[in-house]
Formats: C-alpha cells, sequence, structure tokens
C-alpha cells in the first residue's frame, strides 16, 4: 500500500503544477479576451488562409 | 422629347446597374458614385480608395485577403484631435506614461472583423512611432503603445480616424477612468481551485468506495481522510467564501436568502466530515463538499457574464464630447471640454451638441431636442436667446456664449435627482430567495425532528441523522437551477439581439404587467419620416429634380423628403446649389430654379405662398419650380410598423401600456388609430420629472412597470421602473442607463420576449420540482439514518446534472418556440 501512497502524491504532485500554471495564465490576462487571440490565429502572416474561410467569415459577419 | 428622355433613362438605368457593385474597400454600393482607382477596381468614395492606397503602399494589402470589402465606410469628416495633447487630457487617457512611452486604450466601435483586427493590431507598419497595438475585440478596444518623441496622442488618433476607426472619445473617459477590474478572474480562479480539489478529493476518496477496509489498513486509511482534509480546506475558506459572507449577510438583515441554507449545508458536510476523520469513524463527506461548491460556482460564473461590447449603465457623460471648439479673437481651437469657461464663445456645427447651457451669439440655431425632451421637432432659436446642453445643431454653425459650467446645466441637473441614486436600496427578491425562505424552515424543522425522533433511541445516530438532513437538504439542485435557465434565456435572447444587463433582468421582465412607452424615437422612428406632398401632383420628372436637390443637403428634412422621392433615375447634377442653414435650400437644375424650404423663407425670395396652405410650421416643407409656388410636403413622425401588431399582442397578454411624450400631442390621433384599446392612457408634454413621478404612481398601487424608451428624456424613468428597456437604431451608439438594450429592428418581438421571459419562469419551476424530488429521496436516507458518503457522493451531482440539463434545454427549447429559431452565425 505504500507504494500507492507515493503515487497517490506523484500525481497530487502533477496536479498542483498543472494549477499553479493555470492561475498563472488567469492572473496574467489570458482568460481576459478569449475571443481575439484565435482569430489573431487566422491572419497569420505565414500561411496562406483559405479564401472560403474568409467568405464565411463575412456571411456570418453581415447577419448579425 | 418623349423619345429622347426614355432613351437616356435607359442609359442612366444601365450605367447604374452597371455601377451597382460593392466598393472594393467597405462593400458599399457604388451605386450613387463610382471612382475608379489605377487598377479598375472601383470605390464608393475617395475617402475609401486613400486608405486603399495608403495600406496597398504601407504593404498592409494583405487586409483585402482576410474579409472581402473589410473596410469601414469614411464617412466622417476629418476631426482635429488637438485637445487630446493637452497634458490634463492626455495624461487621464493613457494608462501609462513615463516620458517618452505611451499606452493608451481607445474603444473603436467600427471594428467588425478579422481583417480589422490584423490591421489595427499592424499599425506599426504605418506609422514609425507606434509600438505594439493589441485588440481586444469582444470589447472593442484597441490598446496602443507609442513613442511620446515621435508621435503626438492627437497623431495616433487622427491615425485611427483616418482609416475609419474613429475612437470614441467623451466626457466618461475624463471624468472617472479607473478601469473596472475582471471580476471574473477572481471568480475563474475559484472555480478552478474548486475543481483541482474536487478531482483529487474524489481520487483520495475512490479506495473507500472500493472496499478498502479502515481497520486492516489504518495507516493508509489515515493518510487517505488527511489528504483530503488538507485539500478541501482552500476549497471550503477560500472558494466558499462568497457563500459564509452571503450567508452572514442575510442573517443580519434578517432575509433568508439561497445562500443561507448552502452556507448550512456546507458547515454540515465540513463539520460532519472533520468530526468523521478526527474521530477515524470515516473517510467523511469531502467529496461531495467539493463537487457542491464546484457545481455552485459554475453555476454562478454560467448567469455572470455580460457584454463587454455593450454599457448599461451610462450617464449623461458617455453623450457629450470630449472636445470643443473656442473661439479667441476670431480663431478656432480645440479644447477639452473640462477646460470650457463660463463667457467662453464657442462653435458648434451641424449635428454637434451644445455641451453647456449657452446663449446664441450668431447663426442661426434650429436645435434638434429630441433626446433630451423628447420634442420631435427642432426649434428655432434667435441671437441672445439661451439654448440648453443637449440640444443638437441641425444646419451651418452657430457661435454661443456659455453661461454656465458643463457641470451645472440643465441637463445635468437632471441628474441631481434622486432616481439616479437608488442603487443599493432593496433589490427585488428573486424567486428563488423568496422559495429558500420556506424551504430554509423545512429543513431546519425537519433536521430537528429527526434528531428528536432519535434522541430516545441513540443519541450518537441523532446527531449523525441531523446532519445527515442539513447535508442532503443543501439546495445545491435548487440553487442551480435559476442560474442555468436564466442564463441560457440570457444568451438566447442575446443571439436574436435583445441584450440584457444580467441574467436576472428575464425574471424581471416575466413580472411585468405594465408597460410604458416614450413616443419620440421609441414608437416613432428616429430618423424617418412620413412625407406627404400637398398640391398639384408632381411629374416623375420633377420629382426627380426634387430629389436631387434635397441630395445635397444634411437636413433631417430634405433626408425624409429624398427618400420619399427615390427617383428610378438621378437627373443632371445640381448647379448653383445654395443653402440658407435652418430655411431652405435652392439649386437649378436642368435649366429650372428650385427652391426648397419653410414658407417664410420662400415668401422673403418673393414667390406668392397660396394663403389656403396651413400656417408654417417646421414639420412643413414648401417647394417653388421657377418661382411658381408648387405645393409643400407635410413631414409626420413615422410610427414603428409594427406598432399595431405589438399593441394588438400585448392586449392579447392583457398587459395595459402608457404612452407618455415630451412631445407635444399632435401624433394623439394617429397613436390611438394605433394603439386601439391597448392603451391604458396617452399623456403628453411630459417632462423627465413627470415621467419619473408617473412611474412612482404605477408602482405605488403595485404595478411592475416595464419602461421603453430611447433619450435621456427618459433617463429617470428607466431607472425609476422595474424593467428599463432602451431602444437604439446602433448598439454601439449611446443608450441610456438601463436593464436591455433592444435593437430598433427587434422592437416588434417585444411582446415575444416578454411571453418568453415567463416561459423561461415555468421552466425554473419545474426545475425546482425535480430539485424537490431529489431532495425527498436523500432525506428519506438521512432521515432514517442511513445516509452513507457513498449515497451522497452519487445523488449530488445526479441531481446537479439533470437539474443543469433540464434548465438549459428547457429554456432553450422555449426560446425556439417562443422566439424563432436561432439566427445563424451570431456570434
Amino acid at each position: 500500500m505504500s507504494v500507492l501512497v507515493l503515487l497517490l502524491l506523484a500525481s497530487l504532485l502533477v496536479a498542483l503544477i498543472f494549477l499553479g500554471a493555470f492561475l498563472w495564465a488567469v492572473r496574467s490576462g489570458q482568460f481576459d479576451d478569449t475571443f481575439t487571440p484565435g482569430w489573431r490565429v487566422l491572419a497569420d502572416e505565414d500561411e496562406e488562409i483559405p479564401k472560403e474561410g474568409g467568405a464565411e467569415r463575412n456571411e456570418t459577419e453581415s447577419k448579425e | 422629347m418623349g423619345v429622347q428622355s426614355t432613351l437616356t433613362r435607359q442609359q442612366a438605368e444601365q450605367a447604374q446597374a452597371q455601377n451597382d457593385v460593392p466598393c472594393f474597400h467597405c462593400g458599399t454600393s457604388c451605386k450613387w458614385l463610382r471612382v475608379d482607382d489605377a487598377q479598375g477596381r472601383p470605390f464608393c468614395c475617395h475617402g475609401c480608395r486613400l486608405v486603399c492606397e495608403l495600406l496597398e503602399s504601407s504593404g498592409l494589402d494583405r487586409f483585402y485577403d482576410l474579409a472581402p470589402a473589410p473596410g469601414v465606410r469614411m464617412e466622417k469628416e476629418a476631426q482635429a484631435y488637438d485637445f487630446l495633447d493637452e497634458p490634463a487630457v492626455r495624461d487621464s487617457l493613457l494608462d501609462f506614461f513615463d516620458g517618452s512611452i505611451g499606452k493608451v486604450t481607445f474603444r473603436a466601435p467600427a471594428m467588425h472583423c478579422i481583417a480589422c483586427v490584423w490591421l489595427l493590431e499592424n499599425l506599426f507598419r504605418l506609422h514609425p512611432g507606434v509600438g505594439k497595438s493589441q485588440v481586444n475585440f469582444p470589447r472593442r478596444e484597441v490598446t496602443i503603445t507609442y513613442q511620446a518623441d515621435n508621435m503626438r496622442l492627437s497623431e495616433l488618433a487622427a491615425l485611427l480616424a483616418s482609416l475609419g476607426y474613429e475612437p470614441e472619445l467623451n466626457l466618461t473617459q475624463l471624468q472617472h477612468r479607473n478601469k473596472p477590474t475582471p471580476l471574473h478572474r477572481r471568480l475563474t480562479i475559484k472555480i478552478g481551485v474548486a475543481g483541482f480539489v474536487f478531482g483529487n478529493v474524489m481520487l483520495m476518496n475512490l479506495p473507500a468506495y472500493l472496499g478498502l477496509n479502515a481497520a486492516t489498513e489504518p495507516g493508509f486509511a489515515l493518510f487517505l481522510s488527511t489528504m483530503s482534509l488538507l485539500l478541501s480546506l482552500p476549497v471550503v475558506f477560500y472558494a466558499a467564501g462568497d457563500y459564509w459572507r452571503a450567508a452572514w449577510l442575510s442573517i443580519r438583515q434578517r432575509s433568508l436568502t439561497i445562500d443561507f441554507p448552502i452556507a448550512l449545508g456546507i458547515a454540515a458536510l465540513f463539520l460532519h466530515s472533520l468530526a468523521e476523520i478526527l474521530t477515524r469513524t470515516g473517510p467523511g463527506y469531502l467529496d461531495s463538499l467539493t463537487g457542491l461548491v464546484f457545481f455552485l460556482l459554475c453555476g454562478r460564473w454560467f448567469q455572470q457574464r455580460s457584454y463587454d461590447a455593450l454599457s448599461f449603465d451610462r450617464d449623461y457623460t458617455a453623450y457629450f464630447p470630449l472636445s470643443v471648439v473656442r473661439k479667441v479673437d476670431e480663431r478656432e481651437e480645440t479644447i477639452a471640454l473640462t477646460a470650457l469657461e463660463v463667457g467662453d464663445r464657442i462653435v458648434v456645427r451641424h449635428r454637434e451638441l451644445v455641451p453647456a447651457d449657452a446663449e446664441l451669439r450668431s447663426g442661426h440655431a434650429l436645435i434638434d431636442y429630441s433626446f433630451v425632451t423628447g420634442e420631435s421637432e427642432p426649434v428655432e432659436r434667435h441671437e441672445g436667446e439661451r439654448i440648453y446642453a443637449g440640444g443638437r445643431q441641425v444646419g451651418g454653425a452657430i457661435e454661443l456664449e456659455t453661461v454656465k459650467p458643463v457641470s451645472q446645466s440643465y441637463l445635468t441637473s437632471m441628474w441631481e435627482d434622486a432616481a439616479f441614486h437608488k442603487e443599493g436600496g432593496p433589490r427585488l427578491r428573486n424567486v428563488t430567495d423568496r422559495i429558500s425562505k420556506y424551504f430554509t424552515l423545512a429543513v431546519v424543522l425537519l433536521a430537528a425532528g429527526t434528531w428528536l425522533g432519535w434522541a430516545f433511541i441513540d443519541l450518537g445516530t441523532a446527531v449523525r441523522a441531523f446532519s445527515a438532513v442539513l447535508i442532503v437538504a443543501c439546495p445545491c439542485a435548487l440553487a442551480l437551477s435559476a442560474p442555468f435557465a436564466l442564463g441560457t434565456a440570457w444568451r438566447a435572447l442575446g443571439e436574436r439581439r435583445v441584450f440584457l444587463r444580467g441574467a436576472d433582468v428575464v425574471e424581471a421582465m416575466a413580472r411585468t404587467n405594465h408597460i410604458v412607452f416614450d413616443k419620440t424615437g421609441t414608437l416613432t422612428r428616429s430618423q424617418a419620416h412620413h412625407v406627404e406632398f400637398r398640391g398639384a401632383p408632381l411629374s416623375a420628372e420633377e420629382a426627380g429634380w426634387v430629389a436631387s436637390l434635397a441630395r445635397h443637403s444634411t437636413h433631417p428634412h430634405c433626408l425624409s423628403i429624398q427618400q420619399k422621392l427615390a427617383p428610378e433615375r438621378w437627373p443632371d447634377d445640381v448647379s448653383s446649389f445654395y443653402e440658407t442653414a435652418g430655411s431652405g435650400i435652392e439649386g437649378t437644375i436642368s435649366g429650372h430654379a428650385l427652391l426648397l424650404g419653410s414658407r417664410r423663407w420662400i415668401e422673403a425670395l418673393g414667390i406668392e405662398v397660396p394663403s389656403d396652405a396651413e400656417a408654417d410650421m417646421p414639420s412643413q416643407v414648401h417647394l417653388a419650380i421657377d418661382g411658381a409656388h408648387r405645393g409643400a410636403f407635410v413631414l409626420t413622425s413615422a410610427l414603428r410598423d409594427e406598432l399595431q401588431d405589438l399593441a394588438r399582442e400585448l392586449q392579447g397578454g392583457r398587459v395595459p401600456l402608457t404612452v407618455l411624450s415630451g412631445d407635444s400631442d399632435k401624433d394623439k390621433t394617429r397613436l390611438e388609430a394605433a394603439l386601439g384599446s391597448a392603451a391604458a392612457g396617452l399623456h403628453f408634454r411630459q417632462s423627465p420629472h413627470d415621467k419619473l413621478a408617473f412611474l412612482r404612481g404605477l408602482q405605488e398601487k403595485g404595478a411592475h412597470v416595464m419602461m421603453v424608451g430611447d433619450g435621456l428624456n427618459d433617463a429617470g424613468a428607466l431607472q425609476q421602473s422595474d424593467v428599463g428597456v432602451a431602444i437604439t437604431e446602433d448598439t454601439s451608439a449611446f443608450a441610456p442607463a438601463c436593464d436591455a438594450i433592444l435593437d430598433a429592428d427587434r422592437f416588434g418581438s417585444l411582446p415575444a420576449v416578454l411571453h418568453y421571459s415567463r416561459r423561461a419562469m415555468h421552466v425554473i419551476y419545474a426545475c425546482f420540482a425535480l430539485s424537490f424530488l431529489y431532495n425527498t429521496i436523500g432525506l428519506s436516507f438521512a432521515v432514517t439514518g442511513r445516509l452513507s458518503p457513498l449515497v451522497s457522493a452519487v445523488l449530488m451531482p445526479i441531481s446537479s446534472v439533470t437539474v443543469v440539463s433540464v434548465a438549459v434545454l428547457g429554456a432553450r427549447w422555449a426560446a425556439r418556440s417562443c422566439l424563432g429559431p436561432q439566427p445563424g452565425g451570431a456570434s
């Protein structure tokens, strides 16, 4: 059973690291705007955006 | 002539059809004006072409690849932003400034698509002074870092404006510029902590559920329960902190809100678990406890969403501009409004706002007070007369001398009324709180009864059963019903462009039993007029001339006349056009001299107007062609098309409606005809204070009043009402403080929205019934003293999840049946 204790402690440690990462992400404002970054990626210079993707975006806009 | 005119008409139609292509920059049709660039691409105006050329020469042509015609039409003239460089103004606008680097956040409501975001984040390519710029699209904000040595703040604002993203600058930004700290950040952290603990405590409790024998493995059992206890401490004392505070508050205020039984349940869970763990009699209910807090916080998060791009608590300062043009020694300068002093001479141009009570010094003043007082017609003022703040000048520029500081004008004094400071007063008790009062009493009685019942048999079981009742009765599912049902309703309404301040507005709306409407801008459309021509009918050709002439003026009457006549083809351009501000316009078309204006102006030009024509009113526009009076256009404000249907539907729902108007009773008969028997009363010439008093009177008689208005004159009534609904043609424009913002296009959906809010309440009642059912099952275990941690750990999530699903699905289904299918793609 002492093995289980070690395993539980190890899993807790990993979970704590993720909790820490989450707290850091929230405090640094990464959850303040959950919308724009998605678009920003699409508008990245390096890759070409598929044409129909752009057209779709515009369609949804015009319906708003 | 007949043949020739058909030919030219055909040609003109052909030309128009050819030009009916979208502008390459902004997508507006080039029907009226087409400007081609060197590559033959069509533009709707020179402004659009210039922006396109600027972007392409700066290597930003990718803008046009991201979305078709992504630009913003260049409608407004360039504005001077010099006042932004005044140290006082600059410092209050900047987020950060160290002498060389400045950081500023502008709101630019014009941004609307992915290309806008990209362009605004690539501003540095257009000006070497711009550093990093970052867009927050939901808030329509762009945060820009710039080098102060290289660029002034005014240049930055002008750069944004030159691209079509005119930054929103108003007095609010100067007066209180403390950015709201993101409240939801704290809630997100709490949910994260509770979720983390919930998962790990379940892990620690798994061996116990799988049959760990605490007697044979005492060390391991102790380790597991100690770990769960340590883990749950942050949940009990941090994540659930709001519930402790709320429960304490509800005791002090002697009103049992839902938070009280929740806190009671959490306390019972924690103390019971603590006792079990310390006496090594069991693992406790810590998994139920942490799960409960996690679900409750999720419910809170679901309900506490708001629209970043909309503001529901704007006061008059958001309506006032940031700057004003001051005239000193015949020289005009733009200064910050806060720097305006009594006795200053200011210049107010067409469609600009009079920022302080002032006296007219020169120019022809025609002041549109519709937003402030509800009067639908602009009023004429003569030199030396007083003009109150809040009015908009229509026509040419006027010069004024201020007689009162901005903060002491007639308009701002209205804000001193108590109705605007009622925040913090007793809020309406919501349905959950009303039910929880009886619920708490029942639970406490039942727990005491159980204790008494067992106390004579076995004291140990009595204590266990007592706390088990409190644990099981913890109204988690009950507390989740309303947040999820109302939160879903809030979203469903938002998708259909009915924007509520918060989810609880749905409940207030469901209780509405009296609706009060403002007239100007609410029941009537603010820009459109119903136009009727009195006189010998105009030929098609003459109508074309008049429309063409009217097109040259920005006066609202001209706009209405032009829209009414809307010729199939536009005649030759107008020559020798001249506008006498506030009086009339003249011009020559195809060799015919046209005069369009007020009766007095036309008479002053030596044209005889038949005396049978009605008295000269601002809503009559007389027409003379080649020196002969032809008749008059009579303009009446157009009632919204949906009004009759709306009145009929409200009458079906037996909701009486009242109209309170600041205007004269000239529209009375038309309103009566449109509203029919649905109208409980029509009141005219109501001042903002009268409206407020009228609402108070209704409320004293026990009515739950919904006020529907649009202007500053309704602001007091909107605040006083139980639900204040602001109608606006443009949701990004100014709307007075209110509970709901309704897009003017959706005006007709008001009865459906009311009906839906009532249905949403039915969904909540169904959820309540369901959660009572679960509580009864749990209580049957608890009262008999057989509640094991496993039963509790299974029952609690199941009840929460089913209640949440019923709430969400029920509210969605009700939305589809009351409001029609969800318009696709709205984000």
